[in-house]
């Protein structure tokens, strides 16, 4: 095991370590609600990265197939009964499956051009399914949305499935993130980032990637939205298929650092728990929407390439001025900005 | 049959409102290569903001539509020079794309709070008054506002094929690097080019409040049905954001008049797919700067 290999296995061990024990503490049921909340919203940047991070297409519709998987969950409860409490948990993959089958025609049109005719593809789609969820009444009931029957769990450690159940799904993301960062995949991706006329030139294998990395990505964004139709137990449109989780995980994706391991789950933490107490705070009150759309712009101005590239950018160089004044000059990696170092440091776990 | 006349008819009325806007959001990448997702927001601001000028000091709003236009230029050129400049980078169009999306949101969050959540209304005097041609209803307020987006749309002509200024737009839109080592100052056009296509959105929003109902979510309907219009025209080309607009608002007027309103909103979408599919340029997009 080289070192850094062992490094980033005991990095995964202890958090996730500690998440596991997490809920054992006997916290508090609003503490445990506000965790279940920002898992999802980290499971579901981490998966929004493998597309919008490595690949270099910001899709702005990936709420859509949030509620996809929301309503796949409650379509297929109003006919399924549930007894032990954990069928809908069961059903998860398929909901996966099938998010993913439908994202393939999507990613066949939107993905022939540009980055920016992909994000109006995807925003456009995440309205039009909004609007379908409400004119489609005989299937959807409309805006009087959907219920799911109450999950028999008992009251004391009500959250805790749902809980279990959201940290696998980050584990899952954030498997295949590393995977793809360790693997010919990651470097294919960033290759395509970087020029994607270069990559298909060389031989890199671009539509079939890219298709490959969007249904994976919106497959777990849905099984995440599984989940939370059934902890809140009611469907209704406007929040299955909400703009602001869009913008909510973009923007802690780039928060944190987009194109790394750790960055959307760093950027999850910190604005989801601090949204949540925003919201504690300012109430139910459009306020909220003003502070998020203020966080966002100061970001992008003054954060652009977020938390993590940033620190490590500061790291390197501060190690590279070390290692000249000892005489030393190792040819370090150099700044991720360039098209070659896009490419070099995909193959390299990058945080 | 009848129905579907009807439906052409208010979709080809309609469609001098949505050429407006359209012009503006295409007016806006041309120059700078944004996709202004604001655009539908701005269009709401405006809606509202004639609204309570009617209100408050009984102006109509066709007639507040200079005051209207001028100040959404003042915003439009603040957000460029606050927001948008300042991301000089390589991936400044994906960067824009969101920074434009939280601009939206922050519009939206302002006016719930200004203007609460619920629908509201223009009701001029003559916000009921029709014609019956042949059968056929048309409204007054629809006409009116269809002529009055026309001439907006040929001042917007005049102003960019007759004026320096205009020359400067059209040759950034038409080689951005070219444009600046003939001189043309790229930072001011960009910052009046955003200031032009906000006041497009104003005045198209002066016109949208006595058409329809709004409130401060009404623009992500706009967004869709925007972005469909210039897709379809090949981003870049007011020409084409014209007749995108007439495509785009009649299909949907008459599948709403002849299928059901639930599913006009889909047309949108169906339309986008199929530019993308068959001429992923659009219809007048150049092969440089279209959407290949």
């Amino acid at each position: 095991m080289s070192k850094a290999l062992r490094l980033s296995a005991l990095r995964g061990a202890a958090f996730f370590g500690l998440l596991a024990a997490l809920p054992s503490f006997n916290l508090a049921h609003w503490v445990l609600n506000m965790l279940v909340f920002t898992l999802m919203y980290a499971a579901m940047s981490s998966a929004w990265n493998l597309v919008g991070g490595f690949t270099g297409y910001p899709s702005l519709g990936h709420a859509a197939f949030f509620g996809v998987g929301a309503y796949a969950v409650a379509l297929w409860f109003q006919h399924h009964a549930i007894h032990s409490g954990y069928e809908p948990f069961v059903i998860l993959p398929l909901v996966g499956v099938l998010a993913g089958l439908i994202g393939l025609p999507v990613a066949a049109v939107a993905m022939r051009t540009r980055a920016d005719v992909f994000a109006i593809v995807t925003i456009t789609l995440l309205f039009v399914a909004q609007t379908l969820a409400f004119n489609l009444h005989s299937i959807t009931h409309g805006a009087q949305g959907l219920s799911i029957d109450p999950a028999p769990f008992s009251p004391a450690t009500f959250e805790r499935p749902f809980y279990y159940v959201l940290v696998g799904l980050l584990a899952l993301a954030m498997g295949i993130t590393y995977l793809t960062i360790k693997s010919k995949v990651g470097l294919s991706l960033a290759s395509i980032r970087a020029d994607e006329d270069k990559a298909r030139g060389i031989g890199v294998r671009v539509s079939g990637l890219k298709l490959l990395t969007f249904c994976v990505s919106v497959g777990l964004t849905s099984m995440v939205g599984g989940v939370w139709a059934y902890y809140e137990g009611f469907v209704y449109p406007q929040f299955a298929f909400d703009p602001l989780i869009t913008i909510s995980i973009v923007l802690m994706t780039f928060l944190g650092g987009r194109g790394t391991l750790w960055g959307p789950i760093l950027g999850a933490f910190v604005l989801e728990l601090s949204q949540q107490n925003l919201a504690y705070r300012l109430g139910g009150s459009q306020f909220y929407l003003i502070a998020y759309a203020l966080v966002f712009l100061l970001i992008m101005l003054l954060l652009p390439r977020g938390i993590l590239p940033t620190i490590q950018d500061r790291l390197r160089y501060r190690r590279r001025r070390a290692g000249a004044a000892e005489g030393d000059d190792r040819p370090s990696a150099p700044a991720p900005r360039t098209a070659a170092a896009k490419v070099a440091v995909g193959g390299g776990e990058r945080a | 049959m009848h129905a579907f006349i009807q439906g052409l008819i208010l979709g080809l009325l309609t469609a001098g409102v949505y050429a407006l806007m359209a012009s503006g959001q295409t007016l806006i990448f041309g120059i700078m290569n944004v996709i202004n997702l604001a655009q539908g927001a701005m269009v709401i601001l405006s809606a509202y903001i004639s609204y309570q000028l009617f209100k408050s000091f009984g102006i109509d709003p066709f007639l507040a539509i200079p005051i209207v236009t001028v100040g959404m230029f003042v915003i439009g050129v603040a957000v460029q020079l606050l927001f948008l400049r300042p991301l000089k980078r390589e991936d400044r169009a994906e960067l824009s794309l969101l920074v434009t999306f939280a601009i939206a949101l922050l519009i939206e969050g302002i006016m719930s709070i200004t203007w609460k959540t619920n629908y509201r209304s223009i009701n001029t005097s003559y916000a009921n008054s029709s014609w019956t041609v042949f059968g056929y209803q048309i409204t007054l307020v629809r006409l009116w506002a269809c002529v009055l987006s026309l001439v907006a749309l040929g001042l917007l002509y005049v102003l960019l094929n007759k004026t320096r200024f205009g020359r400067a737009v059209r040759a950034t839109v038409q080689n951005p690097e070219s444009a600046r080592l003939l001189g043309v100052e790229s930072d001011r056009v960009a910052a009046l080019g955003f200031g032009l296509g906000s006041a497009t959105a104003a005045a198209a929003g002066s016109v949208y409040g006595l058409l329809y109902a709004f409130y401060p979510g009404s623009h992500y309907d706009l967004i869709s049905l925007l972005l469909s219009i210039v897709v379809l025209g090949g981003l870049g080309s007011i020409g084409g954001a014209m007749v995108g607009a007439v495509v785009v608002s009649t299909s949907s007027a008459i599948v709403a008049s002849t299928i059901s309103p639930a599913w006009s909103a889909m047309t949108f979408f169906v339309i986008l797919i199929v530019v993308l599919v068959v001429r992923p340029r659009g219809l007048f997009g150049s092969t440089a700067r279209g959407a290949i």
